[in-house]
């Protein structure tokens, strides 16, 4: 599996640390109650097809990425700077 | 009909042809009492104690494949109860006593074999958690033994003893521990549940699951729809989709796993022998193959095959501790779907949906624990209580935080099991 890093071109998978599901960019507020922080620490769409998760391009350049990719054929369609996501 | 010595010989007479298959292939009915959702071990174990200990017969098994096809044929057949945490120790310790009365209550020959697994230590830490680990286990009425350098060399000479990185300090040695074979476990329970008079369905995927006012009423199928007033999920890696189908979001996380095998070899490993620094494993089947395997890929996949940084890492690891390994030729290689959960401990509970139960969340140790799995979620399922070596799977622990079953003390969190 190669992943595109939008500094450093298409590495290998090797370079990249999988943190997981890109919902981690989406914090609740502290106060929003257990059910949404149940929803963001552990509850997951765990999707069979396209989903978009968080890599963090360790051996690189240090960018957060967010990664659109199949989780049946392992493709991966896109990737953005986790930063311009957020945004 | 009934498995015996006497049987086997009297058809080896007589040309094999005395025997039939084992279990039946039915049309689905429109309505049964429960219905089980996936006939991999777990689910067709269900089906058999909820006809043997509950009295439940009108009841089917769904499978999208067929019978032995998914993970119950597919995994690396470890069979163990070394656990450390209250609520996993004394539900392993359950499952591994069914383990060792499956075969005459099932009649079949599941080749379980009690060969004894070893988990390797390196360093002084590691032995006093290895120790405590084994007091646990012992405390728990389950067998250790510590042992030290001497004792891993006698009965596993052929490991690297003086490794520069990882010198062998010793071993916690766990009697009872083994291996079985995988697809007979499944046969055994389909058959059993199926003299029982379990419908066991195949190619029949379900497609929808029917709720009306928050109570379960039966599912679609790809076969029709079947009407049911109790129903029961055990899917492993397909939990996500399935739960879906209800309304639910589950805390699971479907990542793969691979696994290894070598051609046939002579016997040369006769234990089970577990690396951890390497997140490496080991056993040799009965046709003589070296089964193996190590950690996740660590991403989510249902792809059932993964890449080639795992593969390596396996390989550098049995390289490590086996150095002999390097002569073996890698026959195949394979991946699983894992159904991972934040603490790397399973699920067995009813679900916000009335009638609606839940087995999941075996991460990449479920096949030790079929018949305990089955039993349990049989007990619930019938009973509506949970049963009590299994009282400690709440779907409500990540939550609440009450409860949580970290067996590696890592953390209650996807990426770190």
């Amino acid at each position: 599996m190669r992943i595109t890093c939008p500094h450093c071109g298409e590495r290998d998978r090797r370079e990249f640390y999988y943190q997981g599901d890109a919902v981690a960019l989406a914090r609740p507020a502290p106060d929003a109650g257990a059910q949404a922080w149940d929803d963001y620490l552990h509850n997951r769409d765990n999707p069979a097809g396209d989903t978009q998760d968080l890599w963090f391009h360790e051996a690189g350049c240090g960018a957060w990425i967010v990664v659109t990719r199949n989780t049946v054929t392992h493709a991966v369609a896109d990737t953005k700077l986790a930063a311009m996501v957020k945004r | 009909m009934g498995y015996s010595g006497f049987r086997v010989i009297k058809e080896g007479l007589f040309g094999q042809k005395g025997w039939k298959p084992v279990w039946r292939d039915p049309d689905p009915k429109p309505e049964y009492d429960a219905l089980i959702i996936g006939g991999g071990g777990h689910g067709l174990a269900t089906a058999y104690y909820l006809a043997k200990e509950h009295g439940l017969t009108n009841i089917a098994v769904l499978e999208k494949g067929y019978i032995g096809g998914g993970n119950v044929g597919r995994n690396t057949t470890i069979v163990r109860a070394n656990y450390f945490l209250p609520g996993n120790s004394e539900f392993y310790s359950y499952s591994l006593k069914l383990w060792e009365g499956m075969e005459q209550d099932l009649n079949y020959n599941v080749m379980h074999s009690q060969r004894g697994l070893i988990n390797l230590f390196h360093s002084d830490g590691q032995r006093d958690a290895f120790a405590r680990r084994g007091n646990a286990m012992i405390n728990q009425g389950d067998d250790a033994v510590l042992l030290d350098t001497a004792g891993v060399r006698k009965i596993l000479p052929y490991l690297d003893f003086e490794n520069g990185r990882f010198p062998i300090y010793g071993g916690l040695y766990h009697p009872r521990g083994g291996t079985a074979r995988h697809d007979a476990v499944a046969w055994g329970y389909a058959r059993g549940a199926d003299r029982r008079g379990v419908d066991i369905i195949q190619n029949c995927e379900v497609t929808g699951i029917d709720v009306e006012g928050g109570v379960v009423t039966g599912v679609q199928t790809t076969r029709g729809a079947i009407r049911a007033g109790k129903v029961g999920i055990v899917v492993a890696g397909r939990s996500g989709q399935v739960a879906a189908m209800a309304g639910m979001r589950l805390p699971i996380e479907s990542h793969v796993l691979q696994a290894f095998v070598t051609e046939g070899l002579k016997p040369c490993i006769d234990h089970v022998v577990s690396f951890g620094m390497g997140h490496f494993y080991i056993s040799q089947s009965d046709k003589g193959g070296l089964v193996f395997g190590g950690d996740l890929d660590f991403y989510a996949s249902y792809a059932a095959r993964g890449n080639l940084p795992m593969k390596e890492h396996v390989m550098e690891a049995a390289m490590t501790l086996m150095p002999m390994i390097g002569k073996a030729r890698v026959l195949r290689s394979w991946g699983g779907i894992m159904d991972m959960t934040p603490d790397g401990s399973p699920i067995i509970d009813k679900t916000p949906v009335d009638g609606l139960f839940l087995d999941c969340g075996w991460c990449y140790g479920g096949f030790k624990a079929v018949p305990g799995s089955g039993f349990s979620f049989a007990h619930l399922m019938a009973t509506g209580r949970h049963h009590e070596p299994a009282a400690g799977f709440r779907l409500d622990r990540f939550r609440d935080g009450v409860g949580l079953m970290d067996e590696e003390g890592t953390g209650s969190q996807h990426n770190l099991h």
